[in-house]
């Protein structure tokens, strides 16, 4: 009987380290069928309600009051699917970590690797690269093919107008931060359905609870909620952000939604650390 | 070489292993035997470093787990069936477990070829049965030729050339040298496989002895008698020490004294006897008789098995150890 034959290679490293760890994430990341769907999916939500959404403004250009002409921004029309396209990416984010509690791979993995803090940190990692790259090719995607169907006389945008790179470059990494969140309540959570649900509250239901607080109170508020810091990413003319948000600049806002998914992998990985896996 | 000192761990109210402390040597497999629920798979999670006790201290080739340079190089474990990714291929579930350690992808192919799965390498192993996963759970165990082996009951769900493979398998490992530790709940399956058993009950050790003194000690030996003058054969065993049982289907049986001597007296009080006949108590029944008292001294405050075949055997301070928890 054949058992263990060849002697393997010694390790050159004295230690298993991040390399190996990050490679091994990035072999589980691309060898299961849902992360092929969800990044497809991110993909054609984005592009697919940006083209609808420049389609119908062209559409309504020539209607169109001269109050509506003057706030047109083309940029954050041709953007609007990052709407959907985050709920998908946040999918993405919450399956990385809890696919491995809910097959129990997570045993495997955590006694390959039995540092916590390197694996949840190179599974963001890997995570973080890979979402950047689907919210960038969607975003631009979404932007260049938006540009393309605005006409009817309509102003369309270009990389080179003032604001415009920024809005779609952020869109992008708008998508990764988001997944990095929706990672960190999974790695909370630890269970698919429940992560999914904490992330779409964060998203979708906190927005719809923020008018029930007194008005004085609503625009302190709901600065705080990352679609608003995302709406005032995506826009190029301040105009173009909905309701009476007076929102954070852009990047500070960014820095904003970068601080909530720290703190998520930080409570998460504090969790991991401290519990049985 | 695993050492394992006074771990403990409770959930809730629930002590599941209760100060449990044993060796597993190199160069021989160590049966870790016990009922469903009686602490195995959470004491190897322990040893794992995946679980913390609550107290006590598990090492593995004399660290912490979590001390270990190359953990796969050094521990292979087989935790759970079908722990994989139903959606991933056998090939890359073992493939992201070696790039951890830097293990080449080569040893990848090279384990699936020695379990037996190089033909479905590539298939996604949600359309695997119990024991194709199975077997791809000892190929992850094996990847790092790892020198410590745990397996929490390999042989679950296995048909009958699964089982007699894994048994080989096993075999083997130990002969090359390596720690063996394997857990099952089934006597009879350690007294084909182990050479050592550390045996539980209630999360706590109740042997702990090579599988052969196990054997020895643990199989009462009774004798079947048949007579049609059963009470004048009661009477005279009486003063001899035995102690006789009514049986069902009208034998007697006999236990405290030998098949010779029954034979002696019977012929001494001229009593005839329609059968006389040796039995074994089958290990699985030892066991079985064994472990149930791991439950019953709770209750009773007693513990009842032979003391010989217990480290814990003092029933007053088993009784006081767990009435004040």
């Amino acid at each position: 009987m054949t058992l263990i034959t060849t002697t393997i290679p010694a390790p050159e490293a004295p230690h298993y380290h991040p390399t190996g760890v990050m490679k091994s994430e990035w072999t589980k990341i691309r060898s299961v069928r849902s992360t092929t769907w969800t990044i497809l999916v991110t993909i054609v939500l984005t592009i697919g309600i940006g083209i609808i959404a420049t389609a119908t403004e062209a559409s309504r250009w020539a209607h169109a009051s001269p109050g509506d002409k003057l706030s047109f921004d083309p940029t954050n029309v041709s953007l609007t699917g990052l709407l959907l396209g985050q709920l998908a990416i946040g999918i993405l984010g919450v399956l990385a970590i809890s696919a491995e509690y809910g097959t129990g791979t997570i045993r495997s993995s955590l006694a390959a690797v039995p540092n916590r803090k390197m694996f949840l940190a190179a599974k963001a990692g890997v995570f973080a690269a890979v979402a950047l790259v689907v919210g960038e090719i969607a975003s631009f995607g979404a932007f260049f093919i938006g540009q393309m169907l605005i006409g009817g006389g309509a102003p369309h945008a270009t990389l080179a107008q003032g604001g415009v790179l920024r809005a779609v470059a952020g869109g992008g990494l708008y998508l990764a931060v988001l997944g990095l969140l929706a990672l960190g309540l999974g790695t909370i959570i630890r269970h698919t359905a429940g992560a999914i649900a904490a992330f779409v509250g964060v998203l979708l239901i906190l927005p719809l609870l923020t008018p029930a607080l007194p008005l004085s109170f609503q625009n302190a508020i709901s600065k705080f909620e990352p679609v608003n810091i995302g709406g005032a990413m995506t826009a190029v003319k301040p105009s173009a952000i909905h309701g009476s948000v007076m929102p954070f600049s852009p990047w500070v806002g960014m820095a904003i939604l970068a601080g909530y998914a720290a703190i998520a992998l930080a409570v998460g990985g504090y969790r991991m650390v401290r519990r049985d896996a | 070489m695993i050492e394992v000192t006074g771990i403990t761990k409770r959930y809730g109210e629930t002590v599941a292993v209760d100060d449990l402390s044993f060796d597993v040597k190199p160069g021989q497999i160590t049966g870790f035997l016990g009922p469903n629920g009686a602490g195995k798979s959470t004491t190897m999670r322990m040893i794992m470093g995946l679980d913390m006790p609550d107290a006590g201290e598990a090492k593995v080739n004399g660290v912490p787990y979590r001390g270990l340079a190359w953990p796969l190089r050094e521990v292979g474990a087989l935790l759970e069936a079908n722990a994989i990714h139903p959606g991933r291929s056998a090939r890359n579930h073992l493939l992201q477990l070696a790039q951890t350690n830097d293990i080449p992808p080569s040893r990848v192919d090279e384990v699936l070829d020695v379990v037996g799965l190089a033909s479905v390498a590539t298939k996604r192993a949600g359309t695997f049965s119990l024991g194709m996963g199975q077997r791809l759970g000892i190929a992850a165990a094996l990847l790092g030729d790892p020198s410590v082996l745990l397996f929490d009951e390999p042989i679950n769900g296995l048909d009958p050339e699964g089982i007699r493979w894994v048994r080989n398998l096993l075999k083997g490992l130990g002969r090359e040298g390596r720690t063996v530790f394997v857990s099952s709940h089934l006597m009879s399956e350690m007294a084909l496989t182990a050479d050592h058993l550390v045996v539980i009950g209630r999360g706590r050790l109740i042997a702990e002895m090579p599988v052969a003194e196990f054997i020895a000690q643990s199989s009462q030996q009774f004798v079947r008698v048949r007579t049609p003058q059963a009470n004048l054969f009661k009477e005279a065993m009486s003063s001899s020490g035995a102690t006789v049982v009514q049986e069902e289907d009208g034998a007697l049986s006999v236990a405290g004294v030998s098949a010779e001597l029954i034979g002696d007296i019977a012929f001494e009080q001229r009593l005839t006897l329609h059968e006389l006949s040796p039995q074994m108590a089958s290990l699985e029944e030892a066991f079985m008789e064994l472990t149930q008292d791991s439950v019953d001294y709770r209750g009773e405050g007693g513990f009842s098995a032979d003391p010989h075949l217990t480290h814990n055997n003092d029933p007053a301070d088993a009784g006081t150890k767990v009435s004040t928890r």
